[in-house]
């Protein structure tokens, strides 16, 4: 239930301006790969090419490869909606849906499409997912009361286990702990570190210690200045990076010098 | 485990901050606040004494005193079976008309913020707000010189084929001029408030709520389904509630179009069987003294509280579901 991910050249538009460009980054499965850089330097923007959501922005388009195993995700027969099943993402608020209980909330991602799914079956898939996500114990005395009354962090750890109920081979998240405080940081990046021995999991952080705490994998996004694209740098086992990183631009980054 | 629960503070809770940081602008601006909120208050109790009021002597009045002084008042009958038919007439006008407008006006809203290009959208958004520039006369002249012809062959059809179901039996009008017609031409007229109103609402749905429902890999549809449809719901509510208060009220279109009856029938696409109450007071005004102005203002009494007791009705709808309203 892991699967790689090869860029291949990928430059990634907003209509004609190129926001990252010449991409070739390799994402070994059931690995933590952290992005790192500095803001504006196309992370997320990168992130969100890997399970086609950046497409819904007016404009936006890449050229070159996404390929999960082997299968180009920008291939002219592939369905965005079937990626997306395939390649879970966690944002970087919390984004239960309002209206929806804590329960119709994880099993939201498996109602989709008109798929029927049998109340203990369901059960299962609640209990086992939320128990992914490391609330179940939290929350399994009011699966009926809505999701936004939960706090931040078991929110965000909501989203997770809403994202995994769909079974997908990659998780996104994009910053997924920028919005939370340090001890529900810490349960989310206990989290991850779970995770990643079922999925391949891709996270976008400003957190240098959180990138050196849960990833195996680290890459170092830069830009030359405003209007130029994002480029990947360097990419390297996390330890690396963090100790003895081949570019000098991401030793000045992870020393706090910059950035 | 409600303490988890975050709730916006509630209307009441608000305290006056105390009058010594009040200065400049700040004690203006309190006083114009509190004065239009005040006004609203005064506006609805003075209209509703008003009403009682002048409602009165034909609620005290005997049957027999109403058939002397009321013109067209049928023998041996008391106000409330007088103004039955004209508050069940009514009614079936405008929920009727509801019923027409709100699927469509969710279509065409749904349409414009989140399935046309933006230059089409925007041009349709203009022609929506158009329609509700037209005068309700006009309304009423369309409905009776183009709609009316237009629609009497499906009435007619409707009424050969179709006769076993409940509304469309009866004696189908020839012209056109029934109930039908009616509830279609208010639909047109509430349709710009209904889809003006709900276009807002589904435009202002969190990006993040769009975002979370495509993530999981949803279709276009279902994005619609799981995240605007509900966040949008209270809303759609209270534009329908609006457009239903214009339907109810609405005098001149019906006036024109309608051939006016009074029964319960359900007919709606006979003539000569229903009437509404803002239409009936427009219609009998002129010829009205005494007595029988106190009657048409004990009609006016029963669409006031038909239109309070509706927008109660639709505040508890919403009400009802706040812990899932999103706004927590």
């Amino acid at each position: 239930m892991a699967q790689r991910i090869d860029t291949k050249d990928l430059n990634i538009y907003y209509s004609s301006f190129l926001a990252v460009e010449a991409v070739n980054m390799t994402i070994e499965p059931k690995s933590v790969t952290a992005l790192i850089g500095p803001s504006g330097c196309g992370k997320s923007t990168f992130l969100r090419t890997l399970n086609r959501m950046h497409e819904v922005i007016p404009g936006a388009r890449v050229e070159g490869h996404v390929e999960m195993d082997g299968v180009d995700l920008y291939g002219p027969n592939v369905d965005p909606v079937a990626v997306r099943k395939n390649v879970g993402m966690v944002f970087q608020r919390p984004n239960p849906f309002p209206t929806m209980s804590i329960r119709d909330n994880v099993l939201a991602g498996v109602k989709l499409n008109n798929k029927r799914i049998s109340k203990s079956d369901a059960d299962d898939l609640v209990e086992s997912s939320l128990h992914g996500a490391n609330l179940w114990n939290e929350v399994k005395d009011r699966l009926d009361r809505p999701g936004s009354g939960l706090s931040g962090g078991q929110q965000q750890r909501l989203c997770i286990a809403r994202a995994i109920a769909i079974k997908p081979q990659v998780l996104l998240m994009d910053e997924p702990c920028s919005a939370l405080d340090p001890i529900s940081t810490i349960a989310i990046e206990d989290l991850i570190g779970e995770l990643k021995n079922d999925y391949t999991i891709v996270i976008v952080t400003h957190n240098m210690q959180q990138a050196a705490r849960v990833s195996d994998r680290t890459g170092f996004f830069n830009i030359a200045g405003t209007g130029k694209p994002g480029k990947l740098i360097e990419m390297d086992d996390t330890a690396t990076i963090f100790s003895s990183p081949a570019e000098k631009a991401t030793e000045d980054y992870v020393s706090g010098r910059f950035g | 485990m409600s303490t988890t629960i975050s709730r916006p503070p509630a209307r009441g809770s608000r305290r006056r901050r105390s009058s010594t940081t009040d200065r400049g602008f700040n004690r203006v601006f309190r006083w114009i606040a509190v004065g239009a909120g005040a006004t609203i208050l005064a506006v609805l109790a003075a209209v509703a004494l008003f009403l009682i009021s002048e409602a009165w002597p034909a609620i005290m009045a005997s049957p027999e005193e109403l058939a002397s002084g009321v013109p067209r008042y049928p023998e041996d009958t008391s106000l409330l079976g007088y103004l039955g038919p004209l508050v069940y007439g009514t009614i079936l006008a405008a929920v009727l008309a509801l019923v027409i407008a709100v699927p469509v006006s969710m279509g065409i809203a749904l349409f414009i913020s989140h399935y046309a290009p933006r230059r089409l959208s925007q041009l349709l958004g203009a022609l929506v707000d158009l329609l509700a520039a037209i005068p309700s006369v006009i309304y009423g002249l369309w409905g009776f010189f183009t709609l009316a012809p237009v629609l009497t062959p499906f009435w007619l059809w409707l009424n050969d084929n179709l006769g076993w179901f409940p509304f469309w039996g009866g004696q189908a009008s020839p012209t056109g001029r029934s109930m039908a017609t009616v509830g279609i031409v208010l639909a047109i007229m509430i349709l710009p408030i209904i889809t003006a109103v709900s276009r807002e609402v589904f435009l202002q749905t969190p990006r993040l709520h769009e975002e979370a429902a495509l993530a999981l890999g949803a279709t276009r549809w279902e994005v619609v389904r799981t995240a605007v449809l509900p966040f949008g719901r209270s809303g759609v509510i209270s534009a329908s509630m609006l457009g239903l208060g214009r339907a109810l009220g609405e005098t001149m279109a019906v006036l024109m179009i309608l051939s006016p009856g009074f029964t319960y029938s359900l007919d709606i696409l006979a003539a000569g069987q229903h009437q509404t109450i803002a239409a009936y007071i427009a219609a009998d005004f002129p010829e009205s003294t005494g007595l029988g102005v106190n009657t048409l203002i004990a009609a006016g009494l029963a669409l006031f509280v038909i239109t309070l007791a509706v927008n109660m009705a639709a505040r508890w709808v919403v009400a009802r579901r706040k812990d899932f309203s999103g706004a927590n």
